[in-house]
């Protein structure tokens, strides 16, 4: 097991009504799709708006980020980086930055 | 006593205004969902407890939020609008073919008799239904094998923003959609007919086609329900057999491109729009802000300027940001892009400002409470 961190934007936390940064545990290997199925297991308010309920994509202005590396367009199955399955850095969902 | 509600949703988060019947001292309350955009929020008939935000955001999805409180608390309930089958394509702006995907749910339309039973108008167009007090959403498909493959979108996307149910006949049900046309059901939603004839837009290849107008708004007064009001892209038309062949009334307006439209709560053939200058320009004539009133149904109008500003107001009225009351003495409301919402409470003569600042009013919905 691996307890993941994920720190989610502000409309994302207030919406769910949990803290800014919030611990996952789950299995390995540690992939992106494992974290947000575990987030939305927790946080099932959050279905839909992070990535799309049937074709499961980011949604077009979300971004993932880690280790100082944008990770938003990973194969949702591809292992995160050890550092975050080890919980010594936290995976970023991002809001990108746009329309003003 | 009854107590006046308006719901108003914005770019930036819904508000509620609350007022006794005398429609001066107002409370403000809100914002809800502050940073989100409210398309819309209703209240139910059969409840007016029952309320229902359709809360979006570019970044983030589409939300519904339901209060069972009158507005004091909201819970999400099911964001699910998933099309029935493969929905195939409609045309985009440049005339190419692009696969149906919802965006957002533009309107809300809960049932007049059963507080669970809600509408969704949503883009790209279609009508979805909940029975279940917006827990789960069902898609009403045959409105979109109304030529749904030759639709194409307005400028502000392919929308249905205008649901209205017959009051007296619960299975007739009429649509509107940008940039499709009007639609009417006479079963519950099963079967569609589009009813755009007499509609002539020049924007269009064909001005007389079967589908394909800028319908910007429909509305009806519940006590005739077989007359129609539309404001189109441009012109303002009138029906008066449920949508069978429509007649302009436009009259004497500076300008028949609008937005928004209201029918009086007891005086069916009056009728309110909010003449703006083109569809280039989206700003009253003149930097006027002038609502306009016919009591004769079309063609003959006035205009309602008394506590409105005549000079130096490029605000735009959106088409689901205009409402009546019920009081005895018809109270009209409607909301701007520049934050404001206005309130007569005399049916049009004498206006004032019941808040100047909020973010841009996307619509406008008034509940009488007894």
């Amino acid at each position: 097991m691996a307890t993941v961190r994920v720190i989610l934007p502000y409309h994302i936390y207030t919406h769910a009504h949990c803290a800014s940064e919030v611990a996952l545990d789950l299995a390995t290997p540690v992939t992106l799709a494992a974290v947000l199925d575990a987030l939305e297991a927790a946080y099932p308010d959050l279905t839909g708006l992070i990535r799309d309920r049937a074709s499961g994509r980011r949604r077009p202005l979300i971004r993932f980020y880690a280790c100082q590396d944008d990770l938003s367009n990973l194969t949702p199955d591809a292992p995160l980086p050890d550092a975050v399955a080890a919980g010594h850095e936290s995976l970023l969902i991002v809001g990108a930055i746009a329309g003003g | 006593m009854s107590e006046i509600r308006v719901l108003v949703g914005t770019r930036k988060g819904a508000f509620i205004l609350s007022s006794d019947a005398a429609r001066r001292d107002w409370q403000v309350a809100g914002p809800f969902f502050g940073g989100w955009e409210i398309f819309h929020i209703a209240g139910s008939p059969a409840n007016p407890d029952r309320l229902y935000a359709s809360q979006s955001s570019s970044w983030f999805g589409q939300v519904i939020q339901r209060s069972d409180d009158g507005g004091a608390s909201w819970n999400p309930v099911g964001n699910d609008f998933a099309y029935a089958g493969d929905p195939g394509t409609h045309l985009h702006y440049d005339g190419t073919a692009r696969p149906w995907e919802f965006k957002r749910v533009w309107h809300l339309e809960p049932s007049p008799t059963d507080p669970d039973t809600v509408y969704a108008g949503v883009e790209d167009a279609a009508l979805f239904r909940s029975t279940d007090g917006g827990a789960s959403w069902h898609e009403l498909p045959a409105l979109r094998e109304q030529q749904g493959a030759a639709w194409m979108p307005g400028a502000g996307g392919m929308c249905l923003h205008t649901i209205l149910i017959d009051p007296t006949n619960p299975q007739r049900m009429f649509v509107a959609i940008s940039a499709a046309g009007a639609f009417r059901s006479d079963d519950g939603g099963a079967s569609w007919r589009p009813i755009n004839r007499g509609l002539k837009s020049q924007y269009i290849p064909d001005p007389e086609a079967e589908v394909g107008h800028c319908v910007h708004r429909i509305a009806m007064h519940p006590a005739r329900p077989d007359t129609l009001f539309m404001q189109k892209h441009w012109d303002v038309m009138r029906s008066d057999d449920a949508g069978g062949v429509w007649r302009e009334v436009s009259g004497n307006l500076p300008s028949d491109f609008g937005f928004a439209m209201a029918v009086h709560a007891h005086e069916p053939d009056t009728v309110y729009v909010v003449p703006i200058l083109s569809d280039s320009e989206h700003y009253p004539p003149e930097g006027k802000l002038r609502v306009y009133r016919s009591k004769n149904g079309g063609n003959d109008w006035d205009a309602l300027t008394d506590g409105l500003p005549q000079e130096h107001c490029y605000v735009n009225i959106l088409r689901d940001a205009m409402a009546v009351d019920t009081l005895p003495e018809c109270g009209v409301y409607f909301g701007t892009t520049g934050g404001q919402v206005y309130v007569s409470a005399d049916s049009g003569e004498h206006w004032q400002a019941i808040v100047r600042d909020l973010p841009a009013v996307l619509s406008v919905s008034v509940q009488t409470l007894d």
